[in-house]
């Protein structure tokens, strides 16, 4: 990361300021920067196993980890919101679409599922913040915490659901004809108590797979999405870092993303275990 | 006498084309007598090669130059149907006085590219290593398969931002406007995908008759490969690609859209939102414009991929 060229205290990255070199020497000996590269490296690793990230260039006096976990819970806010979206819209309008397979409902679904899994979620958020901030001023323009949450929650939340629709829909379709469901039905089950218990928790086994690589897509969104409505959440703070080239702030959200990223796929894994009983018993 | 047997001939030649059109009625025709009959798909397919003819006369069609920034031309200039328009410049301008329709159309050029280039490299990368690693199995298999893991389960959009971060002002990163960056990052994420695809389809093909057949006559190992494997997996990693390629333009449009995907002055969509983003409340149509674009060509790509999968595997649809 350090081998790339440019650094913090260059005319581009400092708001044009140009600094004299001897100022310019105390700076990169205050942050290390003038021990050769293995060595700075040896020390971060040393430093980030006990946690420590140092601290930032560009927000003088400030631990890496304090400003990642400032902007953490905005950004988890979105993510959780979104995600709750997601599965109360996308699941109730899979299930629905197949139940009622071939008809127009399936159909206008089916389109919505399609444009809206397709339409990239900037694109969408940026549509949003035109008709619901610019023209109808039903939320401020720049970002304000409280109602500021819902425009990007529901941008990203409804790209997710337009996935799980589909994947819902053609799970729901398969279990539908599997032998069970008509055995259930046969015994004289409820058609209510069919599709909650038989149909829907079977359904939803190939969705739980993919809530990873969904997980991922919602971190990745964040990013963006953050950019749009301007919060103040850990991707801003990510791609503001790049451009200024705050190396430690840098190193450390990539760290986090990692983290959340490994500790997501190990959640899903375990959530696969307790949905599908099949897997438990084959170990 | 002659004249008998050319007809017999005739009658002949006929019988074997008779017989030969049934025949011709393979795969791929029927597949494409699929694909023609799903409007959706043959829509998008429509506004794809609309945006291959743009790109390809980008220079033609553009009526100023998209970088250079003119003497003479106000900056943010509305379009024609707004009030203080220039009849000079249809789109109007940008921040920088730059022709908006000449940018607009240039954009194409970069989405086509940026979508299509990686997906080339990502096909040869990917399928060779998924097909080695298929037919070669056990340990090659095992070792190959791991690498692919590590790379699938990590976020690529993440990936991509952390190359550009770190490489984008090295030399790597400031060839043809950034672009070149931009292959690599996608081509090391993407082959991964289709080296899954095919390894899949290299070890329950390796198994059926066919494969033994070539074997027990003789057939090199190559030739098995190139010849009777690589035609069995064509299908799916077509509609591979069509997935790929819109990814690799979605891509490009959010990096470019973070300022950490093409470097000024290069037009590209998302480059293009980024930089009429500030002024969103001021002037909304200089985002709108590459944003629709932007959509409309993702919506293309996702009926051409849906059309082509359910054209090219009819057992699985629907």
């Amino acid at each position: 990361m350090h081998a790339a060229p440019g650094g913090p205290w260059d005319a581009k990255s400092g708001g044009g300021r140009i600094l004299d070199p001897t100022l310019e020497a105390s700076f990169a000996r205050k942050y290390g920067l003038d021990e050769p590269l293995w060595r700075q490296y040896a020390i971060y690793l040393g430093n980030a196993v006990r946690f420590d990230f140092g601290t930032s260039f560009t927000q003088e006096g400030t631990d890496v980890s304090e400003i990642v976990l400032r902007g953490f819970p905005e950004s988890a806010t979105i993510g959780v919101l979104a995600f709750a979206v997601s599965l109360l819209i996308g699941l109730p309008i899979g299930v629905l679409a197949a139940m009622k397979q071939n008809t127009i409902v399936d159909y206008v679904s089916l389109l919505i599922a399609t444009v809206g899994y397709t339409l990239p979620s900037f694109v969408l958020a940026i549509f949003f913040l035109l008709i619901f901030a610019v023209r109808l001023e039903w939320v401020p323009v720049l970002f304000d915490g409280g109602r500021s949450y819902i425009l990007p929650a529901l941008t990203l939340g409804i790209g997710g659901s337009a996935f799980l629709a589909r994947l819902m829909r053609s799970s729901t379709l398969e279990v539908m004809r599997q032998d069970f469901v008509r055995t259930a039905r046969a015994k004289g089950l409820r058609a209510r108590m069919v599709t909650s218990r038989h149909i829907v928790r079977n359904g939803m086994i190939p969705v739980i797979t993919v809530l990873g690589p969904t997980l991922a897509g919602l971190i990745t969104g964040t990013i963006i999405i953050e950019r749009v409505f301007g919060v103040p959440g850990m991707g801003y703070l990510f791609i503001d870092s790049i451009t200024r080239r705050d190396y430690p702030v840098i190193m450390g959200t990539t760290i986090f993303y990692a983290f959340i990223v490994v500790v997501g796929n190990l959640a899903v894994d375990l959530a696969y275990i307790v949905a599908d009983p099949r897997i438990r018993s084959s170990r | 006498m002659s004249s008998l047997a050319a007809k017999a001939e005739k009658a002949q030649r006929g019988a074997l084309a008779a017989r030969a059109r049934p025949r011709s009625r393979g795969l791929w025709s029927d597949a494409w007598r699929r694909l023609r009959r799903n409007r959706a798909a043959v829509a998008g397919l429509g506004f794809i090669l609309l945006m291959f003819l743009v790109a390809i006369f980008a220079p033609l069609l553009a009526p100023h130059d998209p970088e250079t920034i003119p003497a003479t031309a106000r900056s943010n200039t509305p379009p024609i149907w707004m009030d203080r328009s220039d009849s000079s410049y249809p789109l109007g301008t940008d921040s920088l006085a730059r022709d908006e329709l000449s940018r607009l159309l240039y954009g194409a050029r970069i989405s086509m590219i940026v979508g299509f280039v990686p997906t080339i490299l990502t096909v040869v990368v990917g399928a060779s290593i998924g097909m080695l690693s298929g037919w070669l199995g056990g340990k090659a298999d095992n070792w190959l398969m791991r690498g692919v893991d590590v790379v699938y389960a990590f976020p690529s959009f993440l990936f991509f931002i952390i190359l550009q971060a770190a490489l984008r002002d090295t030399w790597l990163g400031q060839q043809l406007g950034g672009l070149l960056l931009l292959f690599v990052a996608f081509a090391l994420t993407g082959w991964v995908g289709m080296a899954r695809l095919v390894r899949g389809q290299i070890l329950s093909l390796k198994e059926r008759e066919f494969v033994e057949a070539a074997r027990a006559v003789g057939v090199p190992t190559h030739r098995i490969l190139t010849r009777h494997l690589l035609p069995n997996t064509l299908a799916p990693i077509i509609v591979s690609i069509s997935f790929d390629v819109p990814a690799y333009i979605l891509a490009e449009a959010g990096l470019s859209f973070l300022g950490l995907g093409i470097r000024p002055p290069t037009a590209s969509w998302g480059s293009m939102v980024f930089e009429s983003f500030p002024l969103i409340t001021f002037l909304p149509v200089f985002v709108i414009m590459p944003a629709t674009l932007i959509a409309l060509i993702m919506i293309a790509f996702a009926f051409v991929g849906d059309g082509l999968r359910d054209a090219l595997d009819p057992q699985m649809s629907r």
